[in-house]
């Protein structure tokens, strides 16, 4: 599947791709999209680039191993669940910032929360592609 | 209180760490503890020879009513001293008789185990808890008997009495719950006040036959009575303790415990008897034509258990009297003849009577403990078995119209029982002493002491039977009757019947033993009925239990996947499709509908099709795209149906898994049909069954009312409490924040899972 | 639109029951698959379906007042296609190994741990 044409569409469809993943991610709260979408169409995006370019490039690409991805996002799904136990607040009460952030929107403790999915979601699904594609 | 009954789990929950100190000089220290509760409870006594009781409580599971109650009175009393009074014996016993053994430290753990639910079971006043400990005796007793465990039979033992014991346990167990029930309260003091109604209820035999299977079981009655002899391969402390002074008596304690709440009926009583006689005669006979010490003390242990049945049985005043009297009697005796017949079996390494003889020349001490044990056995005047004989013998012939036949069975039981007890007592103490014995020495003093105090005590409680007629005889037999007559028993009755059968029995006894020689050819021409003795039948009993379990694991747990979907799903649509044949309401509301447009029609018309070419394509690649097809319209159906978020993750999941399929099918299996035409429209049957009642079952959920609460909730708050709009991913970060967590936990499980059984080369299995 | 959807969840059920019946490794996980799809389109139907109303609010509202589609389901359905994915790939890769270790792709052939051992 190496086709120039796809090589050079996946070239530019990574960035791409990824920043519409992280866009989706953000709006989660407010329209369709969220941690689990955000997160699957980012995995996406690098298969489709391991695909056209190979799978070393892609892991060139990223620098380390996406299963590092897992338990970095687990953390930030669990600090941001934690976090109200240090204001007293039971587990995974909602926290939010006073005002608005430009661009992002309201942050609060849910969107650390949805972060944290999103990476487990690319962890997850690109430790599976890859370690099956490398093994065959 | 509580601490004295849970101190000797505490010690045998210390054992494995103190092994080292157990080992060496430190068993000494062990008969501490229970000498310990014995004081403790020997200074009750005073009180309870009063007429006081003494009630503990504390709370264990209040909701159901069960909770760890004590209540100290005379019966429970006589078998506290007994437990406590015996094992500080054989506690003491013990350490010379296992000394420098490997698992000495276990056999500990095992016994303090075992005292201390013994001493649980007589003090429990909740029938639960006398349940739990009853049990945990069983348990003890299992690995007890089981000790030597590098010996099969022993092993076989421990198995046997177990699955006896256990399943006495279990009808127990019912027949506590079924009086609870009916009683209304699990504590036997309160029950007490129930007696009437519980006697005239309609549930009343139930109860009294279930409890009477769980005393014959473990009190070793006939046909439950094989048990007891196998359990004599336990080390010879044990059986000293378990199996002849405290455990199997059990048993009696239970009927004795229950006979003011359930005795005094016909049936309580004839049963009784009728068991109790026959345990009794039997064994009686049994126990003389044996030639191994310990199989002949086993067999009398069992005719002894027998006669305290048949006197529980008989009801009356002076059989319960008679009963008390013989539990202490028979306690002392026996204990002693089985420590004397340890201490035999360790110094000349046999013990079998043929080949024993003159012992006291070299065991003096050993003799004259042996001596007293037997005579106090025998009933000979001026011993505490003299008493107990009289006794029973005075019950038995006030016993109405039946008292002949009854003081018949007790004569002839007694008769042989004394020349048991002379074989074992007697015998391997007198006459000449064999060459090879000479070169014996007495043991050390921890192992002679114990059985001349118990057969001491034999002799001094005859001697003074005032000694304990107030203090225990008194509370017992008030355990057992309320309102009775004040007691007394005395050594002298003067000239009468019973005494002239008193020594009927004695001189009968000594005819028998000068006429009768123990040999090995009368011995094995008994075994010839072992054919149809009871432990053949409860053997070929188990052999079919397994056989039948074996069967009936192999026809469910027959490793095929499809049987067991087959089963399962079988099953469920019997069942539903019964449920629909009673009657079904089917009733669609065509306005409530939504509407049908072209978009639908095809979209779900490419579904089918995408179904259908997923079964029935013959080629992998086909059946995946099929798949991948399928996912995408199911992604339009969410689109079209209000469910955005759905649709984008569906559509990125049906992605991924056609990539996923891409990528390995070609290392995956061929397509192949194993299975033959007919084997496939079966399942092609049972799968559109299924189908369909599936269908039918969802077209009745649509025709209810849906109960939208949770989602009026999630609606309305997830702005005002959760600061977001899209209520489904505020459900999923928010609300239920909780559960993503886990899920989310769970897919990372599932990428490891990937990871190692793709990168970890399982290379041992790889190689062959 | 319900009645057809009816039809297609008892189709799946079906289809996905048949496969799993077969022998064939490779068709159980695609019954699985199928199976798991039905049990979705089962939820998403039971929640009752609603067009072009999805659970979200409007920018200027502060809550959902008029007729919406259900949420719940939908959270739940959600999870589960996300489970369901770890769930195939995790039993793609185990029928792979197995396939590779045994050289068969026959269940039957499999069976033999649950197997009564004298």
């Amino acid at each position: 599947m190496k086709t120039l044409i796809f090589k050079t569409a996946s070239t530019y469809l990574l960035p791409l791709l990824v920043l519409f993943s992280v866009f989706i991610l953000l709006r989660g709260h407010y329209l369709p999209g969220g941690g689990f979408v955000g997160g699957l169409i980012a995995s996406i995006a690098f298969v489709i680039h391991s695909f056209a370019n190979g799978l070393e490039q892609t892991k060139n690409l990223i620098k380390f191993h996406p299963g590092f991805l897992m338990p970095v996002g687990l953390c930030i799904a669990l600090i941001s669940g934690a976090a109200p136990l240090f204001i007293e607040q039971s587990f995974m009460t909602g926290l939010w910032f006073e005002n608005p952030i430009p661009v992002i929107g309201m942050v609060g403790s849910a969107l650390f929360f949805d972060a944290g999915v999103y990476l487990v979601v690319i962890g997850v699904t690109l430790t599976i592609i890859f370690t099956i594609s490398e093994t065959l | 209180m509580i601490l004295a009954i849970l101190s000797g789990f505490v010690l045998a929950g210390c054992t494995p760490f103190i092994s080292k100190f157990i080992k060496g000089k430190g068993s000494l220290l062990l008969p501490i503890l229970p000498f310990g509760l014995f004081v403790y409870f020997f200074s009750f006594l005073k009180e309870i020879g009063e007429g006081q009781t003494f009630r503990f409580n504390y709370d264990w599971v209040p909701s159901y009513g069960i909770n760890f109650g004590f209540h100290l009175d005379g019966l429970a009393i006589l078998f506290a001293l007994l437990i406590t009074g015996v094992g500080t014996l054989v506690f003491t016993y013990t350490t010379s008789y296992l000394k420098g053994h490997h698992y000495l430290d276990r056999f500990y753990g095992y016994l303090s185990m075992f005292m201390a639910s013994m001493l649980g079971l007589v003090l429990s006043d909740n029938i639960i808890t006398l349940f739990i400990f009853w049990e945990l005796t069983s348990i003890s007793s299992f690995f007890l008997i089981g000790f030597n465990n590098d010996d099969p039979k022993s092993r076989k033992s421990a198995l046997l009495a177990l699955s006896i014991t256990g399943l006495g346990g279990l009808f127990l167990l019912a027949g506590m719950v079924l009086l609870g029930y009916i009683g209304g309260s699990y504590q036997f003091q309160e029950l007490l006040s129930q007696s009437t109604f519980i006697k005239e209820h309609t549930s009343y035999g139930w109860i009294v036959g279930l409890i009477f299977i769980g005393a014959f079981t473990k009190s070793a009655q006939f046909p439950f009575h094989f048990w007891l002899p196998g359990a004599m391969k336990a080390p010879t402390p044990v059986s000293t303790y378990l199996h002849s002074a405290t455990m199997v008596k059990a048993g009696i304690y239970l009927l004795a415990r229950f006979t003011p709440l359930l005795g005094g009926s016909a049936e309580w009583n004839t049963t009784l008897i009728l068991v109790g006689s026959i345990t009794m005669v039997y064994a009686a006979i049994h126990s003389v034509l044996r030639i191994d010490m310990k199989g002949i003390l086993a067999y009398s242990t069992i005719s002894a258990l027998g006669i305290l049945v048949f006197l529980i049985g008989l009801g009356t005043e002076a059989s319960l009297l008679a009963a008390g009297v013989f539990i202490l009697v028979h306690a002392l005796y026996k204990a002693t003849l089985f420590l004397i017949t340890g201490i035999v079996d360790h110094e000349t390494g046999t013990r079998d009577v043929t080949v024993l003889s003159g012992l006291s020349k070299v065991l003096m001490p050993v003799a004259i403990a042996a001596g007293l044990a037997a005579l106090s056995n025998a009933g000979a005047p001026p011993f505490f078995g003299f008493i107990g004989k009289d006794l029973i013998y005075e019950a038995t012939l006030a016993y109405g119209d039946w008292a002949m036949v009854l003081t018949i069975a007790a004569v002839v039981t007694n008769v042989c029982l004394l020349f048991a007890g002379l074989l074992a007592g007697v015998k391997p103490f007198v006459g000449s002493l064999p060459s090879n014995f000479t070169s014996l020495h007495l043991p050390h003093p921890t192992m002679w002491i114990p059985p001349l105090i118990l057969a001491g005590l034999g002799l001094v409680f005859g001697l003074f039977p005032s000694l304990v007629e107030g203090l225990i005889v008194q509370p017992v037999f008030s355990s057992m009757v309320i309102d009775g007559a004040p007691v007394h028993i005395k050594l002298w009755h003067g000239f009468n019947l019973v005494l002239g059968l008193s020594l009927l029995t004695l001189t009968l006894g000594v005819i028998l033993y000068m006429i009768v020689k123990p040999s090995s050819s009368l011995f094995s021409k008994t075994l010839k009925f072992e054919m149809i003795a009871p432990q053949t039948l409860f053997e070929i009993f188990g052999k079919f239990f397994n056989a039948f379990a074996r069967f009936w694991t192999g026809l469910f747990q027959n490793g095929y996947l499809r049987n067991y979907v087959i089963t399962i799903l079988g099953f469920l649509t019997i069942l539903l499709a019964y449920r629909l044949y009673q009657g079904v309401n089917l009733y669609i509301d065509t306005k409530q509908l939504t509407a049908l447009t072209i978009y639908e029609v095809i979209v779900a018309l490419m579904m089918i099709v995408a179904i259908v070419f997923t079964v029935f394509s013959r080629s992998r690649l086909v059946a995946v795209a099929s798949l991948g097809v399928m996912g995408y319209t199911i992604c339009l159906i969410f689109l079209f149906y209000s469910a955005p978020d759905l649709a984008m993750t569906q559509f990125s999941i049906d992605t991924l898994t056609v990539i996923l399929f891409v990528l390995v099918i070609y290392n995956l299996p061929k397509y192949k049909n194993f299975s033959s035409k007919a084997v496939r429209i079966r399942d092609g049957i049972l799968s559109v069954f299924f189908g369909s009642l599936i269908a039918i079952l969802t077209l009745e959920v649509l025709s209810e009312p849906l109960n939208r609460e949770t989602s009026i909730f999630y609606a309305e708050s997830a702005y005002l409490l959760a600061k977001g709009k899209n209520v489904v991913n505020v459900i999923l970060v928010d609300f239920r924040g909780f559960d993503t967590m886990v899920e989310i936990t769970v897919l990372v499980i599932a990428a490891i899972g990937v990871f190692s059984l793709l990168k970890l080369r399982l290379k041992s299995i790889e190689k062959e | 639109m319900e009645l057809i959807l009816v039809v297609i969840i008892g189709l799946l059920y079906a289809s996905g029951i048949y496969m799993m019946l077969r022998r064939s490794m490779v068709k159980l996980i695609i019954g699985l698959i199928l199976l798991g799809n039905g049990a979705n389109m089962l939820i998403f139907l039971l929640g009752r379906i609603v067009k072009g109303k999805p659970p979200i609010i409007d920018s200027t509202a502060k809550m959902l007042t008029e007729i919406y589609a259900d949420p719940v389901p939908q959270a739940l359905i959600l999870t589960a296609i996300v489970i369901s994915f770890g769930l195939q790939s995790f039993a793609i890769i185990l029928v792979k190994r197995a396939y590779k270790i045994t050289q068969t792709d026959d269940l039957d052939e499999l069976n033999t741990t649950d197997e009564i051992y004298e």
